[in-house]
């Protein structure tokens, strides 16, 4: 129906007899034709002299675009008080246009929606940052209630639920916390190597590469890929459910959505994240071993000197950390998620939250360890 | 005219990852008549429409829509399939960071060159034939589920395709909206001659509005015929419950 088709002639004529203006459509009005046509037609009327008649004896069928035509010619005849009349439209097609009610076309409510000016809108951003610190405190206490609530009785974990989040934020991990890690220990290695072989003591590359990959690089990059592949998939599965209503169906069911939802996912990541972080240090370490037997070190020097270098504390120190990490992974995954507001659009910027959050926590929680350990000389 | 075959589906199986929902299904939709796809809930109604709209890779079978195969059509003839239908979706799927108007005009703006008033004057056409004509500033989040459904019937009409297909057009609607929507289905049918494709279990407007119709039963059709016609002469027992609203066990019984 609204195919064009082409060769037909102009469907619009324009003619005057004494001071009228006629508008003499033709052919099918579809929306090919009516875009044709549009503007000459509108011009025509807005340069009449007096009466506007529209002849549509020849129209053959007219769609929604030839009303839409008909109707703007229409406003533009009332809007410069001249008459106007549609003439010799079929029967079917007079019924419709009849039937459409112009008064009522331009009356269109506007939503109420809350607008600010600019001392307001910092008020609001105030107020909804203050909610969200609220919220986000009561989370935290939520939250840890409920892991203290699994601890008395473990049966309410969900188990088979449970068992999927775990693989899918643990299992399914393993590849690219692999790869990282393992290019992390070769790139450090080769770059400490260079400058330390100045000095001839390019043997303790070792030492380097296994103190920072065990205390600080292998938590950090296995939280961070946590906080990329896992809290953003818990932020957009449980804003979607948000969007879906399921979360507002917890409810009322008399279900907390934070237990319900939020427990199991930290859960997850507290059991996930140091398992992840230890396989990061063995294969981080291993990466730079490689560089280092590519160097020239045969492998029985490397494991003397590294096991020489390397202390039980400093494996302790960065698991410690993993703990807090894939805490703060999934919690903050799982916050954003029921943080979403309405629409499709908003499941998108809650996983920005929630990655972008996640990351600035753990950078912030690694500064702290940093300066903890360092009191205790641990 | 209203012999002319527009939709044939012929032995048309289909179903989700392996597990057949319709088995063998064939049946004609003529040219300007109402078709109604009945069915109890889960029946495969929806599942039937979204096939004859090419939305899912069919099992096996075809849908020829003016004596073209939909099911495994691409390029230029699935761009030319796709351009004569509209389809509302059973939970309208209005694209939520716009507002109504703008769900209405989308599709005049990608396939039409109208100008932007003429889209814009149209999308406030179509909304003021569905009962929307206040609202066209409004976003989906800040309507109702009926006048969801409602805007989602307009934006399929906006193109004037020749085919609507509708899931579900007057589930949620009170009465009075949804004999409006009737009203507009009929006048579109007899003015425009524009076929519809309905599924629905909404009886009263299935009374109605529908020519023919035809009854999901366990993967095949169990009944076809006017659904007057169904209702007084049921042809076996499933109908006859169904028409008559009686519970399944009296069905059993
Ligand atoms: N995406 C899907 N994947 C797997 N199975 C599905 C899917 N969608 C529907 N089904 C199954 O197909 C069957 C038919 O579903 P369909 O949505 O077509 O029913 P319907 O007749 O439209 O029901 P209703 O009246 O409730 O809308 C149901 O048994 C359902 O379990
Ligand atoms: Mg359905």
């Amino acid at each position: 129906m609204a195919t064009d088709s082409a060769g037909q002639s102009a469907p619009l004529r324009v003619e005057s007899s004494g001071s009228e203006t006629i508008l003499a459509l033709s052919g099918t009005l579809d929306d090919a034709a009516v875009a044709r046509c549009w503007s000459r037609a509108l011009g025509a009327a807005r340069t009449s002299q007096g009466p506007v008649r529209v002849d549509c004896a020849r129209v053959d069928s007219c769609g929604g675009a030839g009303f839409a035509l008909l109707v703007a010619l229409a406003e533009m005849a009332e809007e410069r008080k001249q008459s106007f009349v549609v003439d010799g439209l079929a029967p079917q097609f007079r019924s419709m246009y009849d039937g459409i009610d112009r008064s009522k076309l331009g009356q269109t409510e506007t939503p109420q929606r809350e607008k600010y000016g600019p001392v307001a809108s910092v008020g609001q951003a105030v107020a909804d940052r203050a909610a969200e610190w609220r919220e986000e405190t009561e989370f935290v206490g939520e939250v840890g209630v409920g892991l203290a609530g699994l601890g008395r009785e473990p049966r309410r974990l969900r188990l088979r639920e449970w068992w999927v989040m775990v693989e899918k934020a643990g299992t399914n991990a393993l590849p690219i916390v692999a790869l990282i890690s393992f290019l992390m220990g070769m790139i450090m290695a080769f770059q400490a190597a260079m400058p330390m072989r100045q000095f001839g003591v390019d043997l303790f590359v070792v030492n380097l590469v296994a103190l920072t990959i065990t205390r600080e690089l292998g938590p950090l990059m296995t939280a961070i890929v946590l906080a990329g592949r896992s809290g953003s998939a818990f932020a957009a599965e449980i804003g979607t459910m948000k969007v879906n209503e399921e979360v507002a169906a917890l409810t009322t069911m008399g279900l907390s959505p934070v237990r319900f939802l939020a427990v199991p996912r930290v859960l997850a990541g507290i059991v996930v994240t140091p398992v992840l972080t230890v396989y990061s240090m063995a294969i981080g370490v291993a990466g730079g071993l490689a560089v280092m037997m590519l160097l020239g070190f045969p492998l029985a020097t490397l494991m003397h000197q590294l096991s020489g270098s390397l202390r039980v504390d400093d494996v302790l120190a960065g698991l410690i950390k993993s703990f807090f990490f894939g805490a703060v992974v999934a919690g903050v995954g799982c916050l954003r998620g029921l943080q979403t507001g309405a629409g499709a659009a908003a499941v998108g910027d809650s996983t920005t939250r929630s990655v972008v959050t996640a990351i600035f926590l753990i950078v912030l929680l690694d500064a702290v360890f940093a300066v903890v350990y360092y009191q205790l000389k641990f | 005219m209203k012999e002319e075959k527009i939709i044939e589906v012929r032995r048309l199986s289909a179903g989700y990852a392996g597990r057949a929902i319709l088995s063998d299904v064939s049946f004609d939709v003529r040219q300007g008549e109402i078709f109604i796809i009945l069915g109890g809930s889960g029946s495969g109604k929806s599942t039937l429409l979204k096939n004859m709209i090419g939305l899912y890779p069919a099992m096996s079978g075809e849908v020829l829509i003016r004596g073209e195969n939909m099911i495994g059509a691409v390029g230029a003839v699935r761009e030319r399939l796709l351009r004569q239908f509209g389809v509302m979706y059973q939970g309208g799927a209005l694209f939520g960071s716009m507002t109504l108007a703008e769900n209405v005009a989308l599709p005049l703006e990608e396939c039409t060159r109208l100008p932007r008033e003429a889209r814009a004057l149209l999308a406030r056409l179509k909304l003021q034939q569905v009962g929307l004509g206040q609202f066209a500033d409004y976003l989906p989040s800040e309507t109702s589920g009926g006048m969801v459904k409602r805007a989602a019937v307009a934006r399929a009409m906006a193109l004037d395709p020749g085919i609507l297909f509708l899931d579900e057009p007057s589930a949620g609607l009170d009465p009075i909206t949804s004999a409006e929507l009737d009203e507009l289905i009929r006048a579109l049918s007899r003015d425009y001659g524009i076929t519809f494709v309905i599924a629905s279990h909404e009886l009263a407007s299935v009374y109605a509005i529908g020519d023919r119709a035809i009854l999901l039963e366990n993967g095949g059709i169990a009944a076809e015929g006017s659904p007057v016609q169904l209702r007084d002469n049921p042809p076996n027992n499933y109908v006859r419950a169904f028409f008559r609203r009686e519970p399944e066990r009296a069905r059993a019984a």
